[in-house]
């Protein structure tokens, strides 16, 4: 049982950067800051997957979310006056709200864990080393028998297609048209 | 010796819950968004661990876990279009002075 490996080092690095970053992220004042500190969150999940040996999720984690996602939200943070600087007042009792709620599921969800004991046997945990080719990957999601999803790959699609519709319409300047 | 899953899960129930504590908080719509995204983040990293632990033949949990991230991009570029038409309206995105239908 030795814990001390390198890969396990940088798991243990990997999970204290996302909860130093998370923790960052909400309290943070300044917003744009709040947004970088989400990105280095985004980040290290993208390193936690490659641990797992996931290379192609944590493509899609860093080009979607670090590289879209975030992008999306500092270039909405800069088009919104003020939201950059402001410096936002917590009233007292909100904040104990929050840490009480936080708090209350996160015990209880932590004695869950704790309680369960999950089986995971060695044999299984020795397939972990090995990589799950792009090919897998590919007839995963295309397929239509048992354990294949094209029917969400499809949906997702049409859904992609009605948000794309959807944010023009709403974010159009509506008093142009009425000149 | 790998991590066990238990190591991950804890990871992500402590995201989990700091996004909570930011989405109750925050009073900002942008913060609120953020603190969903990392809440979004915990559950497909739980899902993850969880496929490569425990059932590791099958890739349930991380196709889950691709819907989710293609989901979440969806959702989040209409609710900052949503946001920023609320800003046009009302030069103010505080969720205590968004009280139109109030009234």
């Amino acid at each position: 049982m030795e814990l001390l490996t390198a890969s396990n080092i940088i798991f243990f690095i990997l999970a204290a950067a996302i909860i130093l970053f998370g923790i960052l992220t909400v309290t943070s004042k300044k917003v744009l800051r709040a947004a970088t500190s989400l990105f280095f969150v985004l980040f290290c999940i993208a390193g936690l997957y490659l641990q797992m040996n996931y290379q192609f999720l944590a493509a899609v984690q860093l080009s979607v979310y670090a590289g879209g996602i975030v992008v999306l939200f500092v270039f909405a943070i800069l088009l919104i006056k003020n939201l950059g600087e402001e410096t936002e007042q917590l009233c007292g009792a909100k904040r104990a709200l929050g840490i009480i709620t936080a708090l209350t599921g996160l015990v209880i969800s932590l004695i869950t864990i704790y309680k369960y004991g999950f089986h995971t046997d060695s044999d299984r945990c020795n397939d972990i080393a090995a990589i799950i080719d792009m090919n897998e990957i590919g007839q995963t999601l295309m397929g239509t028998e048992k354990f294949q999803y094209i029917l969400p790959f499809e949906a997702a699609s049409v859904l992609l297609l009605a948000c794309i519709v959807g944010s023009i319409v709403i974010a159009q300047n509506h008093k142009e048209e009425k000149k | 010796m790998s991590i066990p899953v238990e190591y991950y899960l804890i990871v992500s129930t402590l995201l989990f819950f700091i996004g909570v504590y930011g989405f109750v908080v925050r009073k900002n719509l942008i913060s609120i968004l953020m603190s969903i995204e990392l809440m979004l983040n915990a559950v497909s990293i739980n899902f993850v661990a969880f496929n490569r632990f425990v059932y590791p033949e099958h890739l349930e949990g991380y196709m889950y876990s691709l819907f989710v991230i293609v989901v979440a991009a969806a959702e989040t570029a209409v609710a900052i279009s949503i946001i920023i038409n609320v800003y046009r309206k009302m030069k103010n995105i505080d969720t205590k002075s968004i009280n139109e239908l109030k009234n």
